[in-house]
């Protein structure tokens, strides 16, 4: 069967099929793939929630550390317990529904939000042939995959029956659509250059890492991703000091944990995805282990994350969305053209670029690059930031002959 | 094609995270398009104003310190200069120095915590407030050494201030003076050149000056749109016509020009401050006043520039040792008569900024 | 410009990610240390401590160890439990005028003890009401005798408000460790209460203590 097909290019699947192959009976075919399955989903569930709990720590220390706190440190080493602790906080919360929300829409949420979440890790090698990372046309799963989390967010906000949930809902759906393009095209990009689709053939293509081939590219990904997953500075959607908490403002309970697990997910798996699309994955240098490179470079990502958090604040709805379709639409589409020329140029064919080539490609795309910002800086607003220097008016002149003396102006310039 | 849309109305507040205490706007909405705004208080009302015909002048001190919560010096401040005006009162200049010294602190805390706050609206996580807040601690430091509490100081009383100044304040107001500056530099580069913030500030919420006389704002925000009008350059008081020092302004009257202000306004308490220290000679800090004081028959308005703006105390008295009526001209109050011509028309995110610009503390709103 | 000022925001926030100067927090009541820090806050060397308490040498390597710690406070401070020396006080009940919430319930009757030092009220009662005080310090000023101080402390947290009620037997036996709040003659003997000793009622007045001599002169020799 064709899904077989697919799923067969995943070392452990078959490795996990081939050991309980061998002592069952070969008409419960279908019991073996089930166990595999379940085993195998088993391993990425557990793997995504402990770096996820991982994470929230991780990223309440660093920003606590950036804001010269100190971050939790009370419940076990170093505050390492501190998710479990909260996990334990939520649920044991009472579950509330609000009177007048959809029930089974506001119920279905959470697990909308959080299923693609954990599917997308599924495919993401962690090194050679992890899980399912030789899916064929993994690419374009994980796109796929991941604008669902679009439909749940807009179910929550939907559902809930409040005002603030519902404008966080369709920020969300405005945003989330406007970014999932340039995300798409940059990642097209990636996919040129690489000639290959699946995950793990696109580690294998990165001989230079693709951040230092294509940092355009680059920037455009991690842009439209940080906005994909909500974070500073395109947090509108739950933006806390305006609408409260956004799409989740009526959640509680065991049904908050689900959706805060989500979003602290997502951060896991864009640092995980960069990591393969433009870091080159598990490939690293010395007698360290490819997944131990692999998950330093995911946690390089993530503190980079959590330190334009820690450091910026956030953009206005149609602020974000024109810097979508006038700043990243255009700089992807220049990034696309620009690799799909020189990839042609090169010609690779069966065996792919090669190292001379990628250097070359380097070269060329830094400058134009370092162009292209320029003229989407001018093109945005640079010239906007010229002020006019201020005039005292008028009502001044009431004190005028009085007291700022020479000694005062002087003194100012000496500061 | 036309899709029907129906305007929404929002209650933000009074428990909301950006309304800066229990203060609710009912802002209709058309998307994120602001159409209408109407604000709603009086959720903190204390009745401080009638609490003060009850009690004596200097009890009333304790009540100051909770109108503008983050900002109790200059409240305390702004009192005595009333009740001194009324019963004639004069104050030894030591005492007047000390003042001048913790107003102008206070200031920049009540600054620091404008900044702090109207970036979290803005969006940053907590950073730049956590910062301002590590400043402001210090300066509440100080203010322990000098009165014992942080917040609720009760420093000043008519005549002076209650006590003078602990030896070792000197040299951490020295400290403080000397690295000051430097931190209002670092907290400069987190906010005055950031893209972000330049894009979200930078003509938004433009109020004319002409406006802002009109509706009679003070403070930074009247100041934001260029008049240089300041109530410690204009009628000097204390010891302000002996320090050197500037009155920034702004020049367009948007959002960023009020945060910019507020930054310079900043340095020049400092210039103020550290002139001061420089100045201050030894000598009695308090002239000696009865425990119940009574003054004539009379009513005396006194304006003093508190970090928000002129607050003012009308106080009449009929003789007694209490006050007749009491009225507070509170700024943040008065500084929001041109809310709804500032919101109306930007989207829901400026709303937050721009109301927030303007730094009101709901404890002087609703007094 | 051109991205520059989000660049400079990054490096203002590294800046005070490393130092280590920056941090604000004090940790309170307790404090996490490493095996360093619990060597230096017992005051014991490193080998010492394994030998003598390994449970907590093993805490510390896990970072669990805690210290305790208290907060650094200006001898100033307006704090809870207020000082009063039953000795000093002739029950005028000037404070509980002045007092702006009226907290302070004072009850006297005649007494014709201490009359060496002249005929004082007797004290049946005297009541603070610490859950409403808003430690503005009024009643001490207002206090000619001295006998009033503000407290130090402000670890007063208590399960019922009737609790909070500070009466004349909790008055009497508290520790005196007055602050020196309105108090010179204890600032200038440059007095911590957070340090120092317990004040006597004789040394926290703001008049010298009269002699024996002194005393029979203005007293016994009337
Ligand atoms: S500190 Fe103030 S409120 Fe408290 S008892 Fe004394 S006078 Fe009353
Ligand atoms: S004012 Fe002083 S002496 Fe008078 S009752 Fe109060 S504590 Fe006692």
């Amino acid at each position: 069967m064709m899904e077989i097909e697919i799923l067969r290019s995943g070392f452990d699947f078959l490795g996990i099929y081939g050991f309980f192959d061998g002592f069952m009976p070969d008409n419960l075919d279908w019991l073996v793939f089930l166990i595999t399955s379940v085993i195998l989903a088993m391993v990425i569930i557990n793997a995504l929630v402990i770096s996820t709990a991982l994470l929230t720590w991780f990223e309440r220390r660093m920003l606590g550390r950036f804001q010269s706190r100190l971050g939790p440190n009370r419940w076990g080493p170093f505050g390492l317990l501190q998710p479990i602790a909260d996990l334990v906080k939520l649920l044991t919360k009472e579950d509330t529904i609000p009177e007048g929300a959809d029930k089974p829409v506001f119920t279905l949420a959470p697990i909308v939000f959080l299923v693609p979440a954990l599917i997308v890790f599924a495919v993401i090698p962690l090194h050679g042939s992890s899980f399912l990372g030789r899916l064929n046309i993994g690419l374009i799963f994980v796109i796929a995959i991941t604008s669902v989390n679009t439909l749940a967010i807009f179910m929550a906000g939907w559902s809930s029956l409040n005002k603030y949930a519902m404008f966080g809902a369709m920020r969300a759906v405005a945003m989330l659509v406007s970014y999932e393009i340039p995300m798409g095209i940059s990642v097209v990009g990636v996919a040129i250059a690489a000639q290959t689709l699946g995950l793990s053939n696109v580690v294998l293509a990165q001989d230079i890492p693709f951040i230092l081939v294509m940092p355009l590219g680059f920037l455009v990904f991690i842009t439209a991703a940080s906005a994909e997953m909500s974070r500073t500075p395109f947090d509108l959607i739950e933006s806390d000091s305006e609408l409260g908490a956004g799409y989740h403002t009526e959640y509680s309970g065991a049904k908050f944990a689900l959706l805060q697990l989500t979003e602290f997910m997502a951060p896991v798996i864009v640092a995980a995805l960069v990591t393969t699309l433009f870091l080159s994955g598990w490939r690293g240098y010395g007698p360290i282990p490819g997944p131990v490179w692999f998950i330093i470079k995911t946690f390089v990502v993530l503190f980079g994350f959590v330190w334009i958090r820690a450091s910026w604040p956030r953009l206005r709805v149609d602020q974000i969305m024109s810097l979508a379709w006038k700043g990243l639409l255009p700089l992807s589409i220049v990034n696309l053209f620009v690799i799909a020329v020189e990839v042609f140029i090169f010609n690779p064919g069966e065996a792919g670029l090669s190292t001379r080539d990628l250097l070359i490609m380097t070269g060329i795309n830094w400058s134009i690059t370092i162009i292209a910002l320029i003229v989407i800086f001018n093109v945005m607003g640079q010239s906007k930031l010229k002020r006019p220097e201020p005039v005292a008016l008028p009502l001044a002149n009431m004190y005028a002959n009085t007291t700022v003396s020479k000694k005062a102006t002087d003194l100012a310039e000496a500061d | 094609m036309s899709i029907n849309t129906q305007p929404v109305t929002i209650n933000l507040g009074p428990q909301h995270p950006s309304t800066h205490g229990v203060f609710r706007l009912r802002v209709t909405f058309d998307g994120e398009q602001v159409i209408d705004v109407e604000p709603v208080f009086g959720y903190l009302h204390r009745g401080t104003e009638k609490l003060a015909e009850e009690r004596n002048y200097v009890q009333i001190v304790t009540l100051t310190d909770r109108l503008d919560y983050v900002a109790a010096m200059t409240n305390n401040l702004a009192y005595v200069r009333a009740v001194e005006s009324l019963a004639g009162i004069s104050v030894p200049d030591r005492g007047m120095y000390l003042r001048v010294i913790s107003a102008e602190l206070q200031r920049i805390a009540s600054h620091l915590i404008a900044t702090g706050f109207l970036l979290d609206e803005l969006g940053a996580f907590h950073t730049p407030l956590i910062y301002c807040f590590r400043e402001r601690e210090r300066i509440l430091e100080l203010f322990e050494m000098l009165c014992g509490a942080r917040i609720t100081v009760s420093y000043m009383r008519p005549g002076g201030v209650f006590q003078d100044a602990p030896i070792d304040f000197w040299p951490r107001l020295d400290d403080f003076l000397s690295s000051m500056p430097g931190y209002l530099d670092e907290l400069e580069g987190l906010i005055t050149e950031n893209e972000v913030v330049l894009a979200r500030t930078r003509d938004m919420g433009i109020l004319s000056a002409q406006d802002a006389i009109d509706a009679s704002i003070t403070g930074p925000v009247l100041r934001a749109t260029g008049v240089q009008w300041d109530l410690r350059k204009a009628e000097p008081h204390e010891v302000y016509d002996r320090l050197d020092f500037d009155v920034p302004i702004g020049s367009v009257g948007d959002t960023y020009d009020r945060y910019y202000v507020r930054v310079q306004e900043m340095r020049q308490s400092l210039r103020i401050v550290q002139q001061c220290v420089e100045q201050i000679e030894p000598g009695p800090v308090r002239s000696e006043t009865p425990y119940f004081i009574r003054p004539d028959a009379v009513d005396t308005y006194v304006g003093t520039e508190s970090p928000k703006g002129e607050l003012g105390f009308y106080i009449v008295s009929d003789g007694g040792i209490s006050p007749y009526r009491m009225h507070i001209r509170a700024p943040s109050f008065i500084n929001l008569t041109t809310l709804r011509d500032l919101l109306v028309g930007w989207k829901m995110a400026d709303l937050i900024v721009i109301f927030g610009s303007i730094d009101i503390v709901v404890g002087e709103v609703d007094r | 410009m051109y991205g520059l000022g989000l660049a400079k925001g990054l490096v203002v926030t590294a800046k005070n990610l490393v130092l280590p100067s920056r941090m604000m927090t004090i940790q309170y009541p307790d404090r996490k240390v490493g095996l360093l820090g619990l060597s230096k806050a017992t005051d014991t060397s490193l080998v010492d401590l394994i030998r003598k308490d390994p449970v907590n040498v093993f805490k510390a390597l896990l970072g669990i160890a805690d210290v305790k710690t208290s907060l650094p406070q200006h001898p100033r401070f307006r704090g809870e439990e207020f000082n009063w020396y039953e000795q000093r006080c002739t029950g005028c009940a000037s404070c509980a005028k002045y007092c702006p919430l009226g907290i302070i319930e004072i009850v006297t009757s005649e007494s014709g003890d201490q009359m060496q030092e002249g005929q004082k009220y007797h004290l049946d009662k005297f009541d603070i009401d610490i859950g409403r005080c808003m430690f503005c310090g009024l009643c001490v000023e207002a206090c000619p005798y001295d006998a009033l101080h503000m407290g130090s402390g402000f670890e007063e947290g208590k399960y019922r408000r009737q609790d909070l009620v500070i009466d004349k037997r909790q008055l009497v036996s508290a520790k005196k460790k007055p602050s020196t709040w309105f108090r010179p003659q204890l600032s200038n003997k440059n007095y911590d209460p957070h340090k120092g000793k317990n004040v006597k009622w004789d040394s926290a007045g703001r008049h010298e203590k009269p002699s024996l001599q002194q005393q029979q002169d203005k007293w016994a020799k009337r």
